[in-house]
C-alpha cells in the first residue's frame, strides 16, 4: 500500500489507496461515505443483498485506523445509509464500530443528506462542517471553497487501455479541494466527468483512481470544453 | 391422410391448397389430446398447422373464455400472427376472437381481456408471467385448451424459454389436459426439444411431427476480386461483388456476423452504390422505430437489400426474398440454415445463398460449412438446464397468485423439461433465497417477503410485495447502455458504455450508418453531431462474436487434413496450403501441430486447436502462466478462432509439457473466479432474482451512484457467504456458458501423445494470418491494476513528458498561489472569448517557470 502526497492549502496530505485522507501533521485522517446498513435498507424494500456490508466496511476502517493511528477521525457524511441506519446495526457491527470510535481521542461526525442528525448513543460530536487551520470538511463540496475536503459525490473515473476501460472510485482533486471515494462496501460512483462533478473543477485537475496497492493518477480535462460540446 | 372438415375444406380449396401432412398431423394430435412438437423448414404454413385444431374446435363447439395461448418469442411477431390468423377466420366466419397482449397492449385494453377474454390470445414470456402473477389466474386460464409455443427452438436453453417452461407447468395445474404444442426450426437436439415443451417432462409424452424439407438450398462462394486476404473479418473487399449480387437480385438480406461489421459492410455498400439502390441498415443496437421502419418498408417491397445481423435471425416471414448473402464465416451450422431460411420462405423453390469469406480461413469455414448443410448435419448444444434465477422469480411470482406448499410447488417446477433435475436442496434454497435473502446471517427476517402459516403453506406478505414482484417479472436484462442522440435532433439508438468512455470529444465514429463526431455526454445520452474527420472507429459490443462450433471446426480440420479434400477450394486457399505444407506441415485431424519460430527479436508460438476465439483466449491465459513459471518471459498472446499464438523472450524449448491436461488445474478456478464473465453472469443472475433492481432508463444519473453495484455485491457475498445459492447459480451457469473451458479440455485429451512441434527459421503460411490479425489481447480480471499502470504511464508519456509523481504534485501545489491573486480575474472576464487552457497543469507549469 503506498499512498500519495498531496499539498492542499499549504498543508501535506497522504492519499491512501483505501480511499482514506490522512493529515499527518493534525494526526487526522477523514473518510467518507461509509453508507452502512446500505444492505438492510434494501433488504426493508425487498432486495436482499448480502447483509455484510457493514462489517465489510468496518473491517476496512479498522484496518485504515490502525494503519495511520490518528487522534482524530474525520467522518464526511452519509456515514450511516439512512437516519435509522445506526438501530439496525447488528450488536457485532456495533461493538466493531465502538472499538474503532474508541482507539481515537477525537471523533467528529460531518452529518450528510443520508443522515443528517447525529447518530445516537455513538462517541463524538456532530457538525455540518469542521474546520481547522487552513483546512475544511465538509460533506458537499461548496464551489467557492478552499482547501476543502469533502465526499458526497463518490467520484469515480474510467481510464482506456488497451483492453478496454477500466472504471475505479478515485479522488478527484485540484488546487482547492480533494473530494474522496466512498468508502462503503456497497457505494457505486458518479463518473468525473459528469457536469454534476465536473463544475467543481472548470479548469480540470487530477483523478488518483484506487489501485490495490497504490494509486494511479491522470489528469482531468477542464470542464467548460466538455461542458460546451455537451449542449 | 385424413380430410377436413367443411368449412375449412372449402377454404382450402379456394385457395387451391391441399393441407399439409403435418397440418393434419397436428389436427390428429390435437383429437387424442395430445402434445405435440413440429419440426419444419420455415415456410410451409407451420402456424396455421399450429393454430387449425384450435380453430377447428371452436367451429365445432363455439364458446367463450380463453381456449388457445400463443407464445411467441418477439411482440412483433405476435402481432404479424394475430394478422395473418384473423384473415382466414373472417373469411371461414368463425365465432372467435384473437387478440394480443404484450408490453405494449394498453391498460384499457388489458382489463377488458381480463374480464372478457378472446378465444385466442396471443403474448410474450413475459406478459405470460405477469398474467399468472394475478389472483384472477386460475379462473381465466381454466378452460385453456392449448398451448402453442412458436420458435421453440429459439426459446429452449434460455432464460425466457426457462420462465415459459416454468409456467406452462402452472398452466398445467391450472387448466388439467393442456395441450402443449411446439413449433420450431430445424435443430440437432429433438429428443431434448420434446422433453423441454413436455408437460411431463418426458420426451414420449409430445407427439413428434416432421415437416417435409423444401428444396435443398443452393449455396455458392463469393471471393472478393483480386487478392484474397490474408487476414481481417469484415469482408469489406467485397462490398462490390455484393453490391453486384444486390443489382441482380429483387431482394437480399446482407447477415454479417457482428454489429461493427454491419456498420462497415453498410457504409462500404454506399460509398459505391452510384444508383442509389434502396439499401438498408438493421441491427440490434439501432432505435425500435428506426427497426421497425426498416422492416415495414421490407415486408412492403421498399427495400432492394438490408444488411443485417442476427437481430433479423427471427421474425416475420418476408416471403419475397430473393436471396442471402453472408459476409464472414457463418461460425455455425445452425444458424447458417436458419439465415438460408430466411432468404426464400416459398416451400418448393430453392433458398439462394452466397457465402462470402472474408480471408483464407474463412474460405474453409465457408466450405465446411456448405458440406455440412448437404450433409443435414446440425450443430448446438441440446437446452441446458433452468436457471435458479429464473426460478426464483417464479416462486414469488406464485406466491402472488395463490399460497403453496413447498412439497407442491416443487412437484410441479419437477415436471417441467428444463427444471425436471433440480435438486430438492436447490429449490429449498431458491425458497429461501425468496423469503428473506437465506443468508447464514439471519439479518432480514423482519423483512420477509413470504411467510408461512402453521400448515406450512407460503404466502406473499402483502400487496406491496406483490406489486413489485410483477413489476420486476422478465428475464431480459442489458448491459449498461448510453442513448446516441444528435445534437437537437433525434435519438439514433444506443452504444455500451464503456466504448463512450474511449470516446474524446472530436472523435469521429460510425453508427447508424453515418460517421458521427463525439461530442459529449449528457446525463444517460451521449451527443454527436453529423460528420466528422478522421479514421472513424466502430462501436464494438460485448459477446459480439460467436466462436467457432465444434461440429465446424471438425470439419475445417478434416478438409485441412486431407488434401484430396482440397479441390473443392479456391486456387489461392489451395496454393497457401501447399506452401503450408512444405515449409511446415499441416495440422492433423486429431492431433495438435505447434510452430515455433523467431520473429522480430522475440519467440513465436502457433498452436492450431480449431477451438474458437473463447477457448482460446482461456488457453492462452492458462499457457502463459505456464510459460511464466518456465521461464519463457512470455509477452503476449492472442486467440483467433482457429489458432493460439503466443510470443515470449525466449525459446519456449518445451511446448508439448505446456499443453498438458493439468494446465486446467487450479488456477483455472481461480482465475475464473476473478473473471469479468463471471461478474457478468452473476449481474444478470442477480437482477432476475431480484437481488438488485433492474435499471429503469431514464433514471436520473444522480441516482445512480445510490443505485447497487452488482460487483460490489459480488466481492462481499464471495468473501463472506461463497457457497450461497446466487453463488452458486453464477458457477454452475457460468460453468455452461464457459463451454470454452470444456472445450479446452477435449482438446487436451484428444492431442495427448499426438502433438507434432515443429521449429522452423520464420513464420509459416498458415501462421500468418494470425499474426496479422488486428484484436485485443485478452486480460483477465486479476490483471486490471497491470493495465491501469500500463494506461497512467501512457497518459503522463503523452502529457507531459516522464514526470514523476511527487514532482507534479508539488507543481500543482506551486501553481495554486501563484494563480490566486493572477490568472483568476482575467480569465473570469474573458471566459466568453478565450479558450480554457488544455490542462490545468501545463498552464501552472507555464506560470511558475
Amino acid at each position: 500500500m503506498t499512498p500519495a502526497p498531496l499539498h492542499l492549502a499549504g498543508e501535506r496530505l497522504m492519499l491512501d489507496p483505501m480511499g482514506v485522507v490522512s493529515w499527518p501533521a493534525r494526526r487526522t485522517l477523514a473518510v467518507s461515505d461509509l453508507h452502512l446498513e446500505k444492505g438492510s435498507h434494501f433488504a426493508a424494500r425487498g432486495h436482499f443483498v448480502p447483509p455484510y456490508d457493514t462489517r465489510e466496511t468496518l473491517t476496512k476502517l479498522a484496518l485504515a485506523t490502525r494503519r495511520y493511528r490518528p487522534a482524530r477521525l474525520v467522518l464526511l457524511g452519509d456515514s450511516f445509509h439512512d437516519a435509522r441506519g445506526c438501530e439496525r446495526m447488528a450488536p457485532a457491527d456495533c461493538a466493531a464500530l465502538g472499538r474503532i470510535l474508541a482507539s481515537v481521542e477525537e471523533v467528529v461526525w460531518v452529518l450528510g443528506n443520508h443522515d443528517p442528525v447525529a447518530p445516537v448513543g455513538l462517541p463524538g460530536i456532530a457538525v455540518s462542517s469542521f474546520a481547522d487551520g487552513p483546512l475544511t470538511f465538509r460533506h458537499e463540496a461548496d464551489p467557492r471553497a478552499s482547501g476543502e475536503l469533502s465526499g458526497h459525490f463518490h467520484p469515480k473515473a474510467t481510464l482506456a487501455t488497451r483492453a478496454g476501460g477500466v472504471c475505479r472510485p478515485c479522488f478527484a482533486t485540484d488546487a482547492r479541494r480533494v473530494i474522496l471515494p466512498a468508502f462503503g462496501a456497497y457505494t457505486g460512483g458518479l463518473d468525473v466527468r459528469d457536469p454534476a462533478l465536473g463544475c467543481l473543477f472548470p479548469r480540470g485537475g487530477r483523478v488518483f483512481l484506487l489501485g490495490a496497492d497504490r494509486l494511479f493518477s491522470v489528469p482531468m480535462a477542464p470542464m467548460r470544453r466538455r461542458a460546451e460540446a455537451a449542449l | 391422410m385424413g380430410t377436413l372438415p367443411e368449412p375449412f375444406a372449402g377454404w382450402f380449396a379456394a385457395r387451391g391448397w391441399t393441407p399439409r401432412p403435418h397440418q393434419l398431423a397436428l389436427w390428429k394430435a390435437a383429437q387424442s389430446g395430445e402434445s405435440a412438437l413440429l419440426i419444419a423448414p420455415t415456410g410451409g404454413g407451420k402456424t396455421l398447422a399450429g393454430f387449425l385444431p384450435s380453430l377447428m374446435d371452436l367451429h365445432a363447439n363455439p364458446r367463450e373464455g380463453l381456449h388457445t395461448l400463443y407464445v411467441s418469442p418477439l411482440k412483433a411477431l405476435a402481432v404479424d400472427i394475430a394478422r395473418n390468423l384473423t384473415t382466414p377466420v373472417e373469411e371461414m366466419g368463425l365465432p372467435i376472437r384473437i387478440e394480443t397482449r404484450t408490453g405494449d397492449t394498453p391498460q384499457n385494453r388489458r382489463a377488458r381481456q381480463r374480464e372478457t377474454p378472446p378465444q385466442i390470445l396471443l403474448t410474450t414470456p413475459e406478459s405470460l408471467a405477469v398474467l399468472l402473477a394475478n389472483p384472477e389466474a386460475p379462473e381465466f386460464f381454466a378452460g385453456l385448451k392449448a398451448v402453442v409455443v412458436d420458435e421453440a427452438h429459439a426459446m429452449a436453453g434460455t432464460k425466457r424459454g426457462d420462465q415459459l417452461s416454468l409456467c406452462m407447468a402452472r398452466l398445467d395445474l391450472l387448466a388439467p389436459g393442456l395441450r402443449h404444442v411446439g413449433l420450431s426450426a430445424t435443430v440437432a437436439h429433438p429428443e431434448a426439444l420434446r422433453a423441454w415443451l413436455s408437460p411431463s417432462a418426458r420426451a414420449e409424452d409430445v407427439r413428434l411431427v416432421l415437416g417435409k424439407g423444401g428444396a435443398e438450398p443452393v449455396m455458392d462462394l463469393m471471393l472478393p476480386e483480386g487478392h484474397l486476404p490474408w487476414g481481417g473479418h469484415m469482408g469489406i473487399a467485397s462490398a462490390p461483388g455484393i453490391l453486384a449480387r444486390i443489382e441482380e437480385a429483387g431482394v437480399t438480406i446482407v447477415f454479417v456476423n457482428t454489429r461493427a461489421q454491419a456498420e462497415l459492410i453498410f457504409a462500404a455498400l454506399w460509398k459505391i452504390n452510384e444508383r442509389n439502390l434502396p439499401i438498408a441498415l438493421h441491427h440490434g443496437s439501432l432505435q425500435i422505430e428506426q427497426r421497425r421502419k426498416v422492416e415495414a418498408a421490407m415486408a412492403a417491397g421498399k427495400l432492394r437489400a438490408v444488411v443485417a445481423t442476427a437481430s433479423l435471425d427471427l421474425g416475420i416471414d418476408w416471403g419475397a426474398v430473393d436471396q442471402m448473402i453472408h459476409v464472414g464465416a457463418p461460425k455455425g451450422v445452425s444458424r447458417l440454415l436458419q439465415r438460408i431460411g430466411r432468404a426464400n420462405h416459398r416451400m418448393d423453390e430453392p433458398s439462394r445463398a452466397v457465402l462470402v469469406p472474408a480471408n483464407r480461413f474463412e474460405v474453409l469455414e465457408c466450405v465446411a460449412a456448405t458440406e455440412a448443410v448437404r450433409a443435414h448435419e446440425l450443430d448446438g448444444d441440446a437446452p441446458r438446464p433452468g436457471g435458479l434465477d429464473v426460478l426464483a422469480q417464479h416462486i414469488l411470482a406464485m406466491a402472488c397468485q395463490a399460497p403453496f406448499h413447498p412439497d407442491a410447488l416443487y412437484a410441479e417446477v419437477t415436471r417441467c423439461g428444463a427444471y425436471s433435475t433440480l435438486a430438492r436442496r436447490d429449490f429449498d434454497d431458491v425458497l429461501r433465497f425468496v423469503e428473506d435473502g437465506g443468508y447464514a446471517l439471519r439479518a432480514y427476517d423482519r423483512f420477509r417477503r413470504l411467510f408461512r402459516d402453521s400448515e406450512d403453506m407460503v404466502h406473499i406478505r402483502d400487496l406491496r410485495v406483490a406489486r413489485q414482484a410483477r413489476m420486476n417479472l422478465g428475464t431480459i436484462v442489458d448491459t449498461p447502455m448510453l442513448k446516441v442522440r444528435i445534437r437537437g435532433g433525434p435519438v439514433l439508438g444506443e452504444v455500451e458504455e464503456w466504448f463512450a468512455s474511449t470516446l474524446e470529444p472530436g472523435n469521429s465514429f460510425i453508427f447508424a450508418g453515418q460517421v458521427l463526431r463525439y461530442e459529449g455526454i449528457d446525463a444517460l445520452t451521449m451527443v454527436v453531431t453529423r460528420g466528422g474527420d478522421g479514421d472513424p472507429r466502430v462501436p464494438a459490443y460485448a459477446g459480439a462474436r460467436m466462436p467457432l462450433s465444434t461440429n465446424l471446426s471438425f470439419r475445417v480440420r478434416s478438409i485441412l487434413a486431407d488434401p484430396r479434400r482440397w479441390r473443392g477450394l479456391p486456387e489461392p486457399v489451395r496454393d497457401w496450403l501447399r506452401l503450408q505444407r512444405h515449409r511446415s506441415e499441416l495440422p492433423q485431424r486429431d492431433g495438435l501441430l505447434v510452430e515455433v519460430f523467431p520473429k522480430g527479436g522475440r519467440w513465436f508460438m502457433v498452436a492450431y486447436c480449431f477451438e474458437g476465439r473463447l477457448a482460446h483466449q482461456t488457453l492462452g491465459m492458462l499457457i502463459t502462466k505456464r510459460m511464466e513459471r518456465m521461464g519463457y518471459g512470455p509477452m503476449g498472446y492472442l486467440g483467433t478462432d482457429y489458432v493460439l499464438a503466443t510470443w515470449s523472450a525466449f525459446e519456449p524449448t518445451d511446448p508439448e509439457h505446456l499443453f498438458e491436461e493439468d494446465i486446467l488445474g487450479e488456477e483455472l478456478e481461480e482465475w475464473i473466479a476473478e473473471s469479468s464473465m463471471l461478474r457478468r453472469t452473476f449481474r444478470s443472475i442477480a437482477t432476475i432474482a431480484g437481488l438488485i433492481e433492474k435499471n429503469h432508463p431514464g433514471q436520473e444519473k444522480s441516482g445512480r451512484q445510490m443505485t447497487m453495484n452488482s460487483d460490489l455485491i459480488y466481492d462481499v457475498l464471495r468473501k463472506h457467504e461463497p457457497d450461497h445459492i446466487l453463488l452458486r447459480a453464477t458457477r454452475a451457469e457460468a460453468a455452461r456458458g464457459l463451454t470454452d473451458v470444456s472445450r479446452i479440455a477435449t482438446l487436451l485429451a484428444r492431442v495427448q501423445g499426438a502433438i507434432r512441434v515443429r521449429r522452423l527459421d520464420r513464420v509459416s503460411p498458415l501462421a500468418v494470418p494470425a499474426l496479422i490479425e488486428e484484436g485485443r489481447e485478452w486480460v483477465a480480471g486479476g490483471a486490471e491494476d497491470a493495465l491501469l499502470a500500463e494506461a497512467a504511464a501512457l497518459v503522463d508519456e503523452a502529457t507531459d513528458g516522464a514526470e514523476h509523481f511527487a514532482d507534479v504534485l508539488a507543481e500543482v501545489t506551486e501553481g495554486v498561489r501563484v494563480r490566486s491573486g493572477v490568472v483568476d480575474r482575467p480569465r473570469r472576464q474573458d471566459r466568453k472569448r478565450r479558450p480554457p487552457p488544455r490542462r490545468f497543469i501545463r498552464s501552472a507549469k507555464g506560470l511558475g517557470g
